[in-house]
């Protein structure tokens, strides 16, 4: 999380802070195990007058910052959220909310304006069912048939999905040399959409198999050019990455400062865990992962939200370690907490869940390994 | 930063304003380099004549410095420095980066030497030194650790008796970093055995090159010989170059290791941007093409990590550099720094070694970027041995950051010379 963020931040983090402790204790976050969206409309959309929905958008769009900086005041969001281990679509939300206002043109500004007040959410529909098990590797067609589109794939998973009013999906269209990646937003009721319900490791946070079958839409469904979506996705991809490792770094931190203090509170052989020097010694390494997921969370922050050249790598760099020494951190936890730390009625296993799911969404460190290394052969190369 | 450095600190060159001029005045005067040049940190072999040109090569580009107005940027004008901020030094180095500049007078001489000097010295002394060092004129050294032991530096041996106006210094010291060609040490004897190790400690500085002082080089298992022993027989030093209090040298000591392990986040050192964290840093593409390996999956993944690690461990210091530098950290954060930098080090140093495929083993003159990785993979733990071992950074850490309980120890409340040791050998 930000060392220094404005006062103005400090204070919007801090209303987020005490809304999920007022609104989502633990005791709810346990009680949503088994409500089958996950979160309830209303939590929604008080998060979104709290300005959760609105940060990546233009005030002329309807939305606004905090900062100037609206990744990063996101991201002060996310890290509560992971915190919190709190429920809600805030990645898609807000990822389709930002392509809808800078790629959507006026098109879709009525769905837009419902994303930013929490009436409606909204799922991305980015990564797809074995076999394309690469990050960004997309099968789906959208053709253009007659005057309109037609939609032809499969995406897993989708965040969300039976909540969700609109998909936007993200497939391959355009025309010869003019083939690409291509994005179209779909009403989730379009005939031809159907919901097939996934497992995930994680207590509220819902998933679906989404596919489309022969979905036919009106030409003005489309979210840009057909086939020019390449770096709209990239960009796309980088918001979502952040918006994780913030939270990921969230849910870090949650687990730390619990295993912290149950180490100097439980007594074995006459002496707190926290003397012992095997014990202070995993915890040092945990606290400068902890320290390290901050630092490349935020640096990661600052360089896709003011688009540096630098911010494909630096999202990969923390994507890559905060999924690797995130998902090590919360494990070691478990370990320094014994058997009561594999037990549902701790809450160690909340912040193990979020950071577990959050190493597989959006690349996987091994995917964010290799975009680091494709990076690391092109510099090389241009240098 | 120092009382000095905050009080000369009055209306300041706006940051903007100084790197444009630094940005100019670079351009003028300091040759580009390739980053393959700039591996200086690795510790390798070097040919002594080339070692030593490249020493005066050092002193001459520092005394450039020093005559453009761009030595010790947080340095106190009286003392020849800039009086400016953290921040102007930064963006020094960051303008520097690509460019030739004076690395054999960054550390260990503007920190912690110089940095320990502008804390504890006199204003004297540091007439004496600190314009001298800005100027290039006198590389620094530190007299820490012994051979009876590295991470107990309060432990010290090295004897200083008072005699007259002087004292006179006996043992050894060890692990000085190219004190075959520095001037000046700084050096932690111990003046009283016969109160509690960390009250009877002094701090001491003296001319390298002197009668007494006999150096040795130490051979490190990679053929390095940049490693010195010093054994001082009889050395005498006047009690004028005595710094800070008699017996109360832990006090400058505790400021002295705070400043060793700032290394190349101090404000004191100027150095290029991207070069620190480059300890023994490897091109690990290039390593992968040399073993032709750039294809191999398996070795893209590990040179993802090794990248990853990179771009990790100099966030890490950035922001701990900031959180010290705002108070929002204590000046112990700097530990966790240290260790992480440690642990990805030896990662690192893993990852090419394994990237090289069995070139990492038995390698030919023209294996290129992938000959010689097993030579660095066997001085793999350099990483988390020197400037303090990393097991010493994390009880720093336990204790001083999580506040969690001291290891106990058996020499804390009696005399030294009545603390156990082992057999003298």
């Amino acid at each position: 999380m930000l060392l220094e963020p404005t006062s103005d931040q400090e204070f919007f983090r801090l209303n987020t802070d005490k809304f999920l402790a007022d609104r989502m204790p633990i005791s709810e976050v346990r009680r949503l195990r088994y409500d089958p969206a996950g979160f309830e409309s209303s939590y929604w959309t008080q998060g979104a007058n709290l300005g959760w929905t609105s940060l990546l958008v233009d005030e002329d769009r309807g939305g606004g910052s905090i900062s100037g900086q609206g990744l990063i005041d996101l991201t002060l969001v996310a890290y509560e959220f992971g915190h919190h281990a709190a429920p809600g679509p805030l990645l898609d939300t807000n990822v389709v909310a930002a392509a809808l206002a800078t790629a959507g043109g006026e098109a879709h500004g009525e769905v837009l304006a419902r994303i930013l007040s929490g009436e409606s959410v909204v799922a991305w529909c980015f990564a797809e069912p074995p076999p394309r098990h690469g990050l960004g590797d997309v099968g789906l067609r959208i053709e253009r048939a007659g005057g309109g589109l037609v939609i032809q794939g499969t995406k897993r998973p989708v965040s969300s999905a039976e909540q969700a009013s609109h998909f936007l999906v993200t497939g391959m269209g355009g025309e010869g040399e003019d083939a690409g990646m291509t994005q179209v937003l779909v009403p989730a009721r379009a005939a031809g959409v159907s919901l097939e319900p996934l497992h995930s490791v994680d207590l509220t946070r819902r998933f679906w198999e989404v596919t489309f079958q022969d979905v036919r839409l009106p030409a003005t469904a489309l979210v840009g050019e057909p086939g020019q979506a390449g770096e709209q996705v990239e960009r796309q991809l980088q918001l979502a990455v952040v918006i994780l490792s913030a939270e990921s770094v969230g849910a870090m931190q949650a687990a730390f400062d619990m295993t912290v203090e149950w180490s100097f509170d439980r007594y074995s052989f006459g002496r707190p865990l926290a003397s012992y020097q095997a014990l202070k010694h995993r915890f040092a390494n945990m606290k400068a992962w902890l320290e390290t997921g901050h630092a490349i969370a935020d640096r990661a922050a600052l360089a896709v939200g003011d688009g540096e050249p630098a911010a494909a790598e630096m999202a990969s760099a923390a994507k890559a370690f905060i999924g690797q020494y995130g998902t090590d951190l919360v494990q070691d936890c478990v370990q320094m907490h014994g058997g009561i730390g594999l037990t549902y009625d701790h809450d160690l296993h909340l912040f193990l869940r979020r950071v577990t799911l959050d190493r597989t969404l959006f690349g996987t460190p091994t995917d964010h390994q290799l975009r680091l290394a494709d990076i690391a052969e092109r510099d090389r190369a241009t240098a | 930063m120092t009382d000095d450095a905050e009080a000369a600190a009055e209306p300041v060159e706006d940051v903007e304003a100084f790197r444009a001029r630094a940005r100019s005045w670079i351009a003028d005067n300091l040759e580009p380099v390739s980053s393959d040049e700039l591996n200086s940190f690795a510790l390798k072999r070097v040919p002594e004549a080339e070692e030593l040109a490249a020493v005066e090569q050092a002193r001459a580009l520092q005394r450039k410095l020093f005559d453009g107005g761009f030595a010790g940027i947080c340095f106190p004008p009286e003392y020849g420095g800039q009086g400016l901020t953290a921040e102007h030094q930064r963006a020094f180095n960051v303008e520097l980066a690509g460019h030739e500049w004076p690395d054999k007078l960054s550390v260990p001489t503007m920190s912690p030497c110089a940095a320990v000097l502008l804390e504890f010295a006199s204003a004297e002394q540091k007439q004496r030194h600190i314009p001298a060092i800005l100027k290039g004129e006198e590389i620094w050294m530190q007299l820490l650790s012994e051979p009876s032991g590295g991470s107990d530096v309060a432990g010290a041996q090295m004897t200083a008796v008072h005699d007259g106006d002087e004292w006179v210094l006996n043992g050894s010291k060890i692990w000085t970093t190219g004190a075959w060609w520095s001037d000046w040490g700084l050096c932690l004897t111990r003046t009283n055995w016969d109160v509690p190790k960390h009250r009877g400690l002094t701090v001491f500085i003296l001319p390298l090159h002197q009668p007494g002082v006999e150096l040795q080089r130490i051979e490190m298992l990679n053929g390095s010989r940049e490693f010195c022993q010093e054994f001082l027989s009889d050395v005498r030093v006047p009690d004028s170059d005595r710094i800070g209090n008699v017996d109360e040298g832990w006090t400058v000591g505790v400021r002295w290791m705070f400043h060793e392990r700032m290394q190349f986040n101090s404000p004191y050192v100027t150095f290029p941007d991207g070069v620190a964290g480059r300890a023994g840093a490897v091109d690990v593409v290039a390593v992968a093409r040399a073993a032709g390996r750039l294809g191999d999956p398996r070795a893209r993944e590990l040179v993802g990590e090794y990248r990853m690690l990179e771009i990790a461990v100099r966030q890490l210091q950035a922001r701990l550099g900031d959180g010290i530098a705002t108070g929002k950290m204590s000046d112990q954060a700097a530990a966790v720094g240290r260790l992480f930098t440690g642990l990805s080090n030896v990662r690192r140093a893993s990852i090419a070694f394994e990237v090289a495929g069995s070139a990492g083993g038995v390698w030919s003159d023209d294996n290129g970027a992938a000959s010689e990785l097993g030579i660095q993979y066997l001085m793999r733990h350099a990483a988390t041995i020197g400037g303090g071992t990393t097991e010493m950074a994390a009880n720093v850490i336990a204790e001083r950051v999580l506040g969690m309980p001291r290891e106990r120890t058996v020499d804390r409340d009696v005399a030294f010379r009545d603390v156990p040791r082992g057999p003298m050998k």
